[in-house]
């Protein structure tokens, strides 16, 4: 019988592979396209000097982004390149401080601290880490807390200081604020928009 | 014995050495959550977790390293070529794994500088060796190929497993290469990151460990390579079928259109397929010969590879990865008990069958049994299970309380996290943790032991070659 011919099966195998193979490279120029810096789904770099917040959006069904006017991220109204350099630099922070093995980015990543990637909006800068750092902006205060976590616990898991410089502080912020105008499909549903429990 | 198989040997003890390794780094990790000001400041979490999963890579990967190097002379009927080279490198291998584990103790990490890439913490989850190590690993990899490969087209044959094993090693090869780059750009540096991880995990692998089940099932069921090759094609066409495209349940929310939610949602759902055939397959040739065997450890890991790489990378999988519930249980601790689940199943037991197959010709011992080994079978899976069904527990909670309920915000996850669900899950991780440690080290002492008694009382028959 055919089925009993291992030829058969591995023609099968060979032919739906290559056509498998096929629709993910096709997907995947679609996707590298949709996905660029300066795409609709992803801003540009300087989008870090302007307003984000996060609503539902009913024609889509989900959260989207939604991007504002003028707010200068630390005072500072960046160049596309000097906010390109500044958000380049983020990433290299949360690379070399292995950020990535105990929070979560787009969902991906390790569970022990948070999700960050609408950490920018998240409330608990104003209500929790501006008067207790003392700052008067929400990334000064986020750059506060970055510098020196152990000196600002919230809770039993405490952030470990990983010696963050003041410049890598402010490209970490700058890297958190333009991951949070990335358009996610939704994910994560209704931050910030409910209370826990409620 | 030909040198291939000595080289086989010292993978499995290195291999068996990192299994150690990796579960002593796991209990840590699971410490840190009943404890979270356990060593703060000195040794925190995220190292803990490097060590656990990075060691969890080398461990498996060693293993295959060692599986193939075992079963190529016996397939092929003469000595792996280049073996000299493969010998040197097991010691390279061995040496930069220490000196990279040395670096994430001792250093942990640096300054945002290339010097950190290179030297210290690349910090990319699974690819976190700094990028010396990285190419030390493509170095062995290559090597590898090269032995396989060479040493077919020498022995002038070619069956359909060593076909099958040959193209796999390619993409295994290239798709590494992604631990490579340092890109801004969050959602492009996922997408590729993913290739990595998930054509390893959910393809190459599959494909390798499908290869070396079927050798193993040759040897220790008798079953005839016609069979065993016509389930190894349909696997494949199976495992590929649907894990190429099922590479699109990572795609949901980094960032990528929204067609992902389609595509990935789809060829996730059929992800079990081949596993379940894989049970199919265990199960058949198990009945067929009534559970006969002389070799019973490495009989029972196959069944336990077979079974638990079906729940727990096809079921858990499947329960997680629907774009509907997926949005709430992802980068949650449901995660945690679905990679445990699975690479376990899919992996985790397949390598300890195959030291239990290859001991029986070292040892010289027919047949293979002992009463510790069914210590340790139990005792490790009762601890997986019980580790997967704490996570799962806390898994939920978080879904529920911390994002569905909760919008996913630093409150909601602190809220989350104190739950009594949660907490519940957590400290049975850890209890059953710690019995999985405790199977360990009865894994290692019957690994040491078994056989010898026997095979001093008769001596060995003529060594297999």
């Amino acid at each position: 019988m055919l089925i009993e011919d291992p030829g058969f099966w591995r023609a099968g195998a060979i032919s739906t592979t290559l056509v498998m193979l096929v629709v993910l490279v096709f997907l995947t120029i679609d996707s590298l396209a949709a996905t660029r810096a300066g795409s609709a789904r992803v801003p540009n770099y300087d989008v870090i000097d302007r307003q984000i917040g996060y609503a539902y959006d009913w024609s889509r069904g989900y959260d989207m982004p939604v991007i504002g006017g003028a707010e200068a991220l630390f005072g500072r109204d960046d160049s596309l390149a000097e906010a390109t350099a500044l958000v380049a630099r983020g990433k290299l922070v949360i690379q070399s401080r292995a950020c990535m093995d105990c929070h979560t980015f787009f969902g991906n990543g390790a569970y022990y601290g948070p999700d960050l990637t609408k950490a920018w909006l998240d409330p608990a800068w104003s209500a929790i880490w501006m008067p207790m750092t003392g700052a008067s902006t929400r990334e000064e205060a986020m750059a506060q807390f970055l510098m020196h976590p152990d000196r600002y616990p919230t809770w039993s898991r405490r952030m470990p200081d990983l010696h963050l410089t003041r410049a890598e502080a402010e490209a970490t912020v700058a890297y958190l604020k333009w991951m949070s105008a990335v358009d996610t499909n939704g994910f994560p549903a209704h931050f910030g928009r409910s209370e826990p429990g409620g | 014995m030909y040198r291939s198989q000595r080289l086989a040997l010292r993978y499995f003890t290195a291999a068996i050495t990192l299994f150690g390794v990796m579960t002593a780094a796991g209990l840590l990790s699971a410490l840190y959550y009943v404890e979270p000001s356990l060593l703060y400041n000195v040794f925190d979490f995220q190292m803990a977790k490097i060590l656990h999963i990075d060691t969890l890579v080398i461990w498996l990967l060693m293993g295959f390293i060692g599986a193939v190097y075992w079963f190529l002379p016996k397939e092929l009927g003469r000595e792996t070529v280049g073996i000299a080279l493969a010998e040197v490198l097991f010691w390279v291998f061995c040496a930069a794994v220490a000196v990279v584990a040395a670096v994430f103790i001792l250093v942990q990490y640096g300054a945002s500088n290339q010097f950190s890439m290179w030297f210290i913490n690349q910090g990319r989850k699974y690819v976190e060796a700094p990028r010396w190590a990285a190419v030390g690993i493509v170095i062995v990899v290559l090597t590898f190929v090269y032995n396989v490969t060479m040493t077919a087209w020498r022995a002038r044959k070619m069956t359909g497993v060593l076909w099958v094993l040959i193209i796999d090693l390619v993409p295994l090869t290239v798709l590494y290469l992604d631990a490579f780059p340092q890109m801004t750009n969050m959602s492009q540096d996922l997408y590729w990151w993913w290739w990595l991880v998930h054509m390893w995990v959910e393809a190459t692998w599959e494909v390798l460990i499908g290869c070396l089940m079927a050798w193993s099932l040759m040897e220790l069921m008798g079953t005839s390579r016609k069979i065993v090759e016509a389930w190894l094609y349909i696997e494949v066409m199976l495992v590929l079928g649907t894990g190429i495209l099922g590479l699109g349940h990572h795609y949901f929310w980094i960032g990528t259109p929204q067609y992902w939610l389609g595509i990935g949602g789809f060829f996730s759902a059929l992800e079990p397929l081949p596993l379940l055939g894989m049970v199919v397959h265990a199960v058949y040739d198990a009945g067929a010969h009534h559970m006969k065997t002389t070799n019973r450890p490495a009989f029972y890991w196959v069944l336990a590879e077979a079974f638990g790489n079906f729940i727990g990378a096809g079921i858990w999988g499947f329960m997680m990865t629907l774009p509907q519930i997926n949005l709430y249980s992802h980068g949650t601790q449901w995660t945690v008990s679905h990679g445990h689940f699975a690479f376990w199943g899919a992996y985790g037991c397949g390598v300890i069958a195959m030291v239990y197959l290859v001991l029986q010709h070292t040892r010289g011992t027919t047949p293979l049994d002992s009463r510790a080994w069914k210590w340790s079978f139990a005792l490790l899976n009762l601890g997986m299970l019980g580790m997967v069904g704490g996570l799962l527990v806390a898994g939920i909670a978080q879904a529920f309380y911390g994002r569905a309920q909760g919008g996913s915000t630093l409150q909601a996850f602190v809220v989350a996290s104190e739950n009594h669900w949660f907490q519940s899950g957590m400290y049975a991780r850890l209890v059953f943790g710690i019995l999985f440690s405790v199977g360990y080290v009865v894994l290692v002492y019957d690994l040491l032991a078994i056989g010898r008694r026997a095979a001093i009382a008769a001596p060995p028959q003529a060594s297999v070659a």
